[in-house]
Order: structure tokens, then C-alpha cells, then sequence
């Protein structure tokens, strides 16, 4: 079973369904008994990324998905729930992440400006839509995927992770940001895989391989 | 690179779709998810359900709708119509929506835009506007907005359903929207609506080329031609129909096809 995390950030029924239907079994909770049962965890989220540590810290998940990551079990972030693994982020002030991964959350913009190529141009944040993955490095959770695939995006803020090795896709708008990321066991995507029909479908279901493959492992 | 986007957009009372596709395989022409499923295996990027409903009920009986399309549809989906507060918005979005449309709501009370972005988030949030471009007649001192002596328009911001003028001025709201936070704004041409000549290249690129926000045009297509143009030199991010695609003039993969061969950068399904 998979747990996806309920901390008052958007809809998840959206997410559990798409986990049906790529052939996962996921429950929706905030309960740390049941992310220490489960063989792997989504953390999904839309939303500003200060409400979001502050209802994580208040539903007291921060030291059980912490612990549970250490764990090796795997952790899928999605969209803002991917950013909450970095340090830290520039959303409204800074604020500090799981830090889970090394790096920082930028808003697109300041992106475009440290860009030295960057040039003032009609780019429109937020990022709304569907855009293509550059895949970067092979990996079982792009199993089936075909490099420039469309999945939809709706989001202002990116990752820069310090470690460049954990990229798995890039995604060009103007500038190239990370939109997909793999680390032992934790996982990140800034698009969203339950609004991206049949890419969406496939992340999922290779999530879903990987906690089995995990889930089996520890008996 | 984005894909540029296209919408076909629905309209529904009491949960049903009364303007959807007429399509006779359709076991059920009146079951939004029927109906979104058609739209979501043709290649349409998104969907946009306007709710017409005028009943009491009403929240309860969209909800329930939007609760249906989410468990079976895997495209995005806005939902707008008669959204007043930002727990009206709030339900629509527990219920599974993606983003939500607010138009005569945020004209009468813009601070709903401010408060639902930052509770919700821009990316949910999209101000939709009905522009109609100003005549002479309409430039008489009896018409709202002359006697406070507001600038002069040249699209002319309307509500209740295009019913209502207001003397705002399309661009500058557009822009107060943005400021507010709008993630994008669904610009309908109250002129062009219904002609199939074309989208208003005019004003789309007059909106879009003053906010840095995402615009998704709407009103008046007719022609693949009119899409490409709305989406190049219109500026628009994306482009609405309604008729075009529920009267099966014009199917979205042959549009697709169509905007592809001319150079727009579409989505490809996999």
C-alpha cells in the first residue's frame, strides 16, 4: 500500500485515483503509523511551499517522513511536494524544506535572470500547461517514457538541486529547469503525473514497481 | 518547448451537459464524463465545464459532477459559473477540480481574486473576462464608469453572462487581475462569439501583450487558420471552443495535426 500524505494541500483523491489506475493501491492519511506501514509514500501538494511546512510540522509528519526516507522507502514528491524535499525556498520569504536533497526552490523568474543566456522575453509564470521531458539519465521510474513526452505542468517555483546527478529530466521554457529527479530512494516530479493521461500513468506505475520491488525486499 | 493549448469548453445545468458534443455513439450525451472522456482520447489539453445552473442545490450537484469527471479523467479541468466566495471555490476544488473560472464575482468584488490565490494558489485561479470593443453609442455620459470619469475603453469589461456593462476597460483589468494574482485569464470577444470568423486578434494581443500571465482566447472559431492565428499572432496560450468541436466541424486531432504542420509547437500523445 502507499501512503499519500494528507496536510491540507489540495485535492488528493485526484492522485489516489491515478494510483488505481496505474495499478497501486494508496491510501490518503496523515496518520505516521501509517506511513511507517506503508511500502512507499507520495507527497503531493499545490499551494504556497510556507503553509505547507507549517501544516506538515503541525500534523507532527516531518520527523516520521524524515525517518522513514532514512529507512530507504521510497518517497515520491510531486510538484510542491517535490520541492519540500530540497533545503530551502525563496516562496514568500525563505523558508526551510524536509532537506531531504541538497538544493534550493527558485521562482522561475529569478531562474530566467541568473540564466546568463537570459534575455527579458514574454515568458508567462506561472508555467501552465504541457511541455516536454529531456530525459538526462535513464532510470526505472522513466521505464516506457519516451524522451520529449508531454506532461502538464501548473507551477511558478523549480528545483536546483546542488547535485546535478539526480537529474532525470529537464524541461525548456526559456530557460531549462529540472523536472524530474531520482536519489536512491526519493523521487520528484514537478509536473503533475494524475493530469498527464498516459505519461502520468506510466511514472505511477513504475512508482508503484518500485515500492513492490522495495515492499518485497524487506521481508 | 510549451505546447500551445486547446479547449474545448462545455456548458452544464444541474450536472448534466446541455452544450457538449453531438456525437450519436455517445450511449449518454448529457454525462460529462462521457463526454470529457471523447474530448480527453481526441487530444483535447483541458477541459472547461461552465456551470449554468440556476437552482439553490447548486453547489452540492457541481460538486458531485466535478467529483465524477476527476476519478475518470486525467487532463485538467476548469470550472466555472456562478462562483461567489472563496468557499464556493474552495468546494470545487475539494471536489477535484484543477482550476476554477471567477467572472462577474471578481468584477463586483475584486479582493475574491487576491484571497483565492493566496489560499489556493495562482495556478488555480483564472479570471475570466468578457470583452465587447466600445462604439460611439456606448461612449455616452449616461454609461457607467463615464459620469466617474474613468479613462476611455477600448474593450469594455462585461458581466452577468455579457448582460451587464461595467466601463471597465478589458486591458487594465486584465492587468489588475494578474496583480491580484490570477494564474491566467480566459478572454472571450463578445463581438466575435458565435460568428466562427475568427477569434479578435486585436484584443487577445492587446490583453496578452499587457500581462505576463497566460491567456486562453475564446469566441469565434470557425477554421484551423483561426486557431493559428489567435495562437501566434493573437499571443494566446491557448484557444477555446465550443460549437466548432461539439458540432464536429472540426475534430481536435485533425486541428492538432493541422496547427503542427504549420509549425506550432502541439502536444503529441504518447
Amino acid at each position: 500500500m502507499i501512503a499519500i500524505v494528507d496536510y491540507g494541500m489540495g485535492n488528493l483523491r485526484n492522485v489516489q485515483k491515478a494510483v488505481e489506475r496505474a495499478g497501486g493501491q494508496a491510501l490518503i492519511t496523515d496518520d505516521p503509523t501509517v506511513l511507517k506501514a506503508a511500502r512507499s509514500i507520495i507527497l503531493p501538494g499545490v499551494g504556497a511551499f510556507g503553509d505547507a511546512m507549517q501544516n506538515l510540522r503541525e500534523r507532527r509528519l516531518i520527523a516520521p517522513l524524515r525517518e522513514e526516507s532514512a529507512k530507504g522507502k521510497p518517497l515520491l514528491g510531486i510538484c510542491l511536494g517535490m520541492q519540500l524535499l530540497f533545503e530551502e525556498s525563496e516562496e514568500m520569504g525563505v523558508h526551510p524544506g524536509l532537506g531531504l536533497l541538497p538544493g534550493r526552490v527558485v521562482h522561475l523568474a529569478s531562474l530566467m535572470k541568473e540564466h546568463p543566456a537570459w534575455e527579458p522575453s514574454p515568458l508567462r509564470v506561472p508555467h501552465i500547461g504541457w511541455n516536454q521531458l529531456h530525459i538526462h539519465r535513464l532510470a526505472p521510474l522513466l521505464a516506457g517514457i519516451p524522451d520529449r513526452s508531454y506532461a502538464y505542468f501548473a507551477h511558478s517555483y523549480c528545483v536546483l538541486p546542488t547535485d546535478r546527478s539526480i537529474v532525470l529530466t529537464t524541461t525548456d521554457y526559456g530557460v531549462e529547469f529540472v523536472s524530474m529527479i531520482g536519489c536512491g530512494n526519493l523521487f520528484g516530479v514537478q509536473f503533475h503525473p494524475e493530469k498527464s493521461q498516459e505519461v502520468g500513468r506510466r511514472v505511477l506505475s513504475n512508482f508503484v514497481h518500485l515500492s513492490e520491488a522495495w515492499g518485497g525486499s524487506q521481508r | 518547448m510549451l505546447a500551445k493549448r486547446i479547449i474545448p469548453c462545455l456548458d452544464v445545468k444541474d450536472g448534466r451537459v446541455v452544450k457538449g458534443i453531438h456525437f450519436c455513439e455517445l450511449r449518454d450525451a448529457g454525462d460529462p464524463v462521457e463526454q470529457a472522456r471523447v474530448y480527453d482520447a481526441e487530444g483535447a489539453d483541458e477541459l472547461v465545464f461552465l456551470d449554468i445552473t440556476a437552482s439553490h442545490e447548486r453547489r452540492d450537484i457541481v460538486a458531485d459532477m466535478v467529483r465524477r469527471v476527476a476519478d475518470e479523467i486525467s487532463i485538467p479541468f476548469t470550472v466555472g459559473g456562478g462562483l461567489r466566495t472563496v468557499e464556493d471555490i474552495r468546494a470545487i476544488l475539494m471536489a477535484g477540480a484543477d482550476k476554477v473560472s471567477i467572472n462577474t464575482a471578481a468584477v463586483l468584488r475584486p479582493e475574491l481574486i487576491t484571497e483565492a490565490a493566496r489560499r489556493f494558489g495562482s495556478q488555480c485561479i483564472v479570471v475570466a473576462i468578457d470583452a465587447k470593443r466600445v462604439t460611439e453609442r456606448d461612449l455616452q455620459p449616461s454609461r457607467p464608469g463615464r459620469a466617474e470619469g474613468l479613462p476611455p475603453v477600448t474593450w469594455e469589461v462585461y458581466t452577468h453572462g455579457g448582460r451587464t456593462p461595467t466601463g471597465r476597460d478589458a486591458v487594465a483589468w486584465a492587468q489588475e487581475a494578474e496583480a491580484r494574482g490570477a494564474g491566467e485569464i480566459l478572454l472571450t470577444s463578445m463581438d466575435c462569439d458565435g460568428t466562427q470568423d475568427g477569434y479578435d486578434l486585436e484584443l487577445t494581443r492587446a490583453v496578452a501583450s499587457a500581462v505576463s500571465i497566460p491567456v486562453i482566447a475564446s469566441g469565434g472559431a470557425g477554421h484551423p487558420e483561426h486557431f493559428y492565428q489567435v495562437l501566434t499572432e493573437g499571443l494566446a496560450s491557448a484557444a477555446l471552443a465550443a460549437s466548432l468541436f461539439h458540432y464536429r466541424q472540426l475534430r481536435i486531432a485533425d486541428l492538432k495535426a493541422y496547427l503542427a504542420a504549420r509549425g506550432v509547437p502541439i502536444r503529441q500523445t504518447i
